[in-house]
């Protein structure tokens, strides 16, 4: 008799899945680029409203980047998934239209003046 | 890559057990509304993490809450509460990769909530301090009580705090950032 509702793969819970890698045609991964959590991105040009190539969450990535923003926020603010956005990233990277920063590497930590800034900064706040 | 115009991002983590004030603390010194974001569980991270109990769940999905406080133009501190502390090690492994350091916040009602992100940064080697959340009505405990009671290296910081509080939680990330620094000059 039919298989047992919880195996059914397509149920409601599975439609985020498809409709955000469908944005990326399939795609998982970035062309380029590691994008890190916090890894900062800027615009490089204003792009307003439909280019070739471009979609309208590639569109609005370009509107929310005229700021340095990180991956996660804009993200956040799409409200799509990181993995999504990482690729939609890289897709921007290849045609230069964004600069990426990736964040201050642990491996050598951050010296000491950056640590007294940060402290002094939050003191300030 | 162009550096001149782009800041340098840090990364602090806030761990600690369901509901002991992580968001909270998070929001009191973010200068945004903490935003979260989600990771889809992916094929990839299905062979690492342990997802007994949620074979049955099609589409796991991690959300992660996350503030912002810019230091100066060429600085921005990124605070991110860690997901529920014993799945979803990979996104831990993802958040705690390049962290400065972590807050491990404590509730003295259920000290034990907070036992797997102290092994979790003590096994990983990510510095950080034990921030104990007065909640109202709890017992006080002195910070040498639960530095004991969490059987913590004497070394690491106990601080109480008030996550609601803005200058709480400030006092909080400084006590990390002063750890983290006094380690460093050790280690350096």
């Amino acid at each position: 008799m039919g298989e047992p509702e919880e195996s059914l793969w397509l149920d409601e819970q599975a439609g985020p899945v498809v409709r955000p890698y469908a944005m990326t045609a399939g795609r998982t991964r970035p062309t380029r680029g590691e994008f890190d959590l916090i890894a900062l991105v800027v615009a490089t040009r204003a792009v307003t409203g439909a280019e070739p190539g471009l979609s309208p969450e590639h569109v609005e990535i370009m509107g929310l980047c005229r700021r340095p923003l990180s991956v996660a926020e804009i993200a956040a603010h799409l409200d799509l998934p990181i993995g999504i956005v990482r690729v939609l990233l890289g897709d921007l990277l290849d045609r230069e239209l964004i600069l990426a920063r990736a964040p201050a590497l642990v491996t050598d930590q951050p010296s000491e003046r950056v640590f007294k800034a940060v402290i002094n900064g939050l003191r300030a706040l | 890559m162009d550096n001149a115009i782009l800041p340098v991002a840090l990364k602090i983590l806030v761990a600690g057990g369901f509901g002991v004030g992580k968001t909270t603390l998070v929001g009191s010194v973010s200068e945004i509304r903490p935003l979260r974001t989600e990771e889809y569980l992916t094929d990839e991270s299905v062979g690492v993490d342990d997802l007994s109990g949620v074979e049955h769940k099609h589409t796991t999905t991690v959300a992660m809450d996350f503030g912002r406080i810019t230091i100066s133009e060429h600085l921005v501190l990124y605070l991110f509460g860690t997901p529920g502390q014993d799945r979803f090690w990979f996104v831990w492994d993802e958040l705690a990769s390049g962290a400065i350091g972590a807050i491990v916040l404590a509730d003295t009602r259920r000290l034990a909530d907070c036992f797997p992100s102290v092994d979790y940064f003590e096994r990983r080697g990510t510095p950080f301090i034990v921030a104990v959340n007065c909640f109202d009505g709890a017992r006080r405990y002195e910070p040498e009580q639960v530095q004991h009671a969490l059987d913590l290296d004497p070394g690491i910081p106990v601080v109480l705090c008030d996550a609601r509080t803005r200058e709480s939680s400030k006092q909080a990330l400084i006590a990390l950032l002063e750890h983290v620094m006094a380690a460093s000059t050790v280690a350096g």
